[in-house]
């Protein structure tokens, strides 16, 4: 164990806006992608729904 | 005749659909099981590093998003050119959706490296080989998209497309071999296929950890993306119309 408490851990030796920049800004952006993947997905197949409805 | 080939050009996305389609729940669970496996060794079993402090933890996700970056390239370049010379056309559509994932990893590597590059350089960026080709990587990835995007003919979008991507992929060897071929700031090789790794091996199986990961996050968002092309494009497939009859009860 690195840590004697979460404020020395959060501190992360003095680093701690360089090493939780780089993993903050990880997660958001590999939450995000799958989220919008997600989300396009949908979409398309609400298109093919839609154009079933319509007949063609 | 025409049966024919309906038949066969739409066999390969609706089987590609059905297996991606079980595998996506697994490539999920092990894309967040060996992240967290690898985060608390990175950040609770590997030690402080004596000359750079804590800052080194950057390194597991840069090294990770870094390697990805660049086998995503070859990857799409790869399926890219095979959608264009064997005519297959779920295979340009997996290149397509390859393109935003590796983008997304080049710029985290750049952006971790930049928060790394800070404390241990002193400077955000330099202008040396190793940055700039994976700069260079980025706007490769964006002007494939760009490209890929502004032709309204599918196919022809493909094909163009993947003459880019062949091109460009003359980069990912300059950028893997830039920091022997000249004189860089950035470090070395991390791993080396022909010599034993340099750094502890705690901080080693953190990084392999994150890197499996990484490869399982690649393949679950990549198929999330595939699946919505497919659609996008397949939607006139009596498959496709069954399937969203399907999800339609199943929403009811």
């Amino acid at each position: 164990m690195n840590w004697g408490s979460l404020s020395e851990f959060l501190a992360m030796g003095g680093y701690g806006l360089y090493v939780w920049g780089s993993y903050g800004v990880v997660l958001v952006l590999m939450v995000a992608e799958p989220l919008l993947a997600r989300h396009r997905y949908r979409q398309a197949l609400g298109q093919v729904g839609q154009s079933i409805e319509q007949g063609d | 005749m025409s049966r024919s080939i309906r038949l066969f050009t739409f066999a390969a996305p609706s089987r590609f659909f059905a297996l991606s389609g079980f595998l996506l729940p697994w490539l999920w669970l092990a894309a967040i099981g060996f992240a967290l496996a690898g985060l608390y060794m990175g950040f609770f079993v590997a030690p402080t590093d004596a000359t750079q402090g804590d800052s080194y933890r950057i390194i597991f996700v840069h090294v990770p998003a870094a390697w990805m970056s660049m086998v995503l390239y070859l990857v799409m370049a790869g399926w890219a050119v095979f959608g264009w010379a064997a005519n297959a056309r779920l295979a340009s559509m997996v290149a397509r959706a390859l393109a935003p994932t590796g983008a997304m990893f080049t710029f985290l590597a750049l952006w971790t490296g930049a928060l790394w590059g800070k404390p241990t350089w002193g400077t955000w960026w330099v202008w040396d080989a190793r940055l700039t080709s994976e700069l260079i990587l980025l706007f490769l990835y964006l002007g494939y998209m760009a490209l890929v995007e502004s032709i309204d003919d599918v196919r022809r979008a493909d094909h163009a497309g993947a003459l880019l991507a062949l091109v460009g992929a003359i980069n990912v060897p300059i950028i893997y071999f830039s920091v022997k071929w000249w004189n860089t700031l950035h470090q070395g090789a991390t791993i080396s296929m022909t010599a034993a790794p340099k750094m502890a091996a705690t901080m080693l199986n953190a990084m392999l950890l994150m890197t499996i990961a990484f490869w399982a996050y690649s393949f679950a968002v990549v198929f999330m993306r595939t699946r919505a092309i497919v659609l996008e494009r397949e939607r006139q497939a009596q498959w496709v119309i069954d399937l969203a009859a399907r999800e339609a009860k199943e929403v009811k």
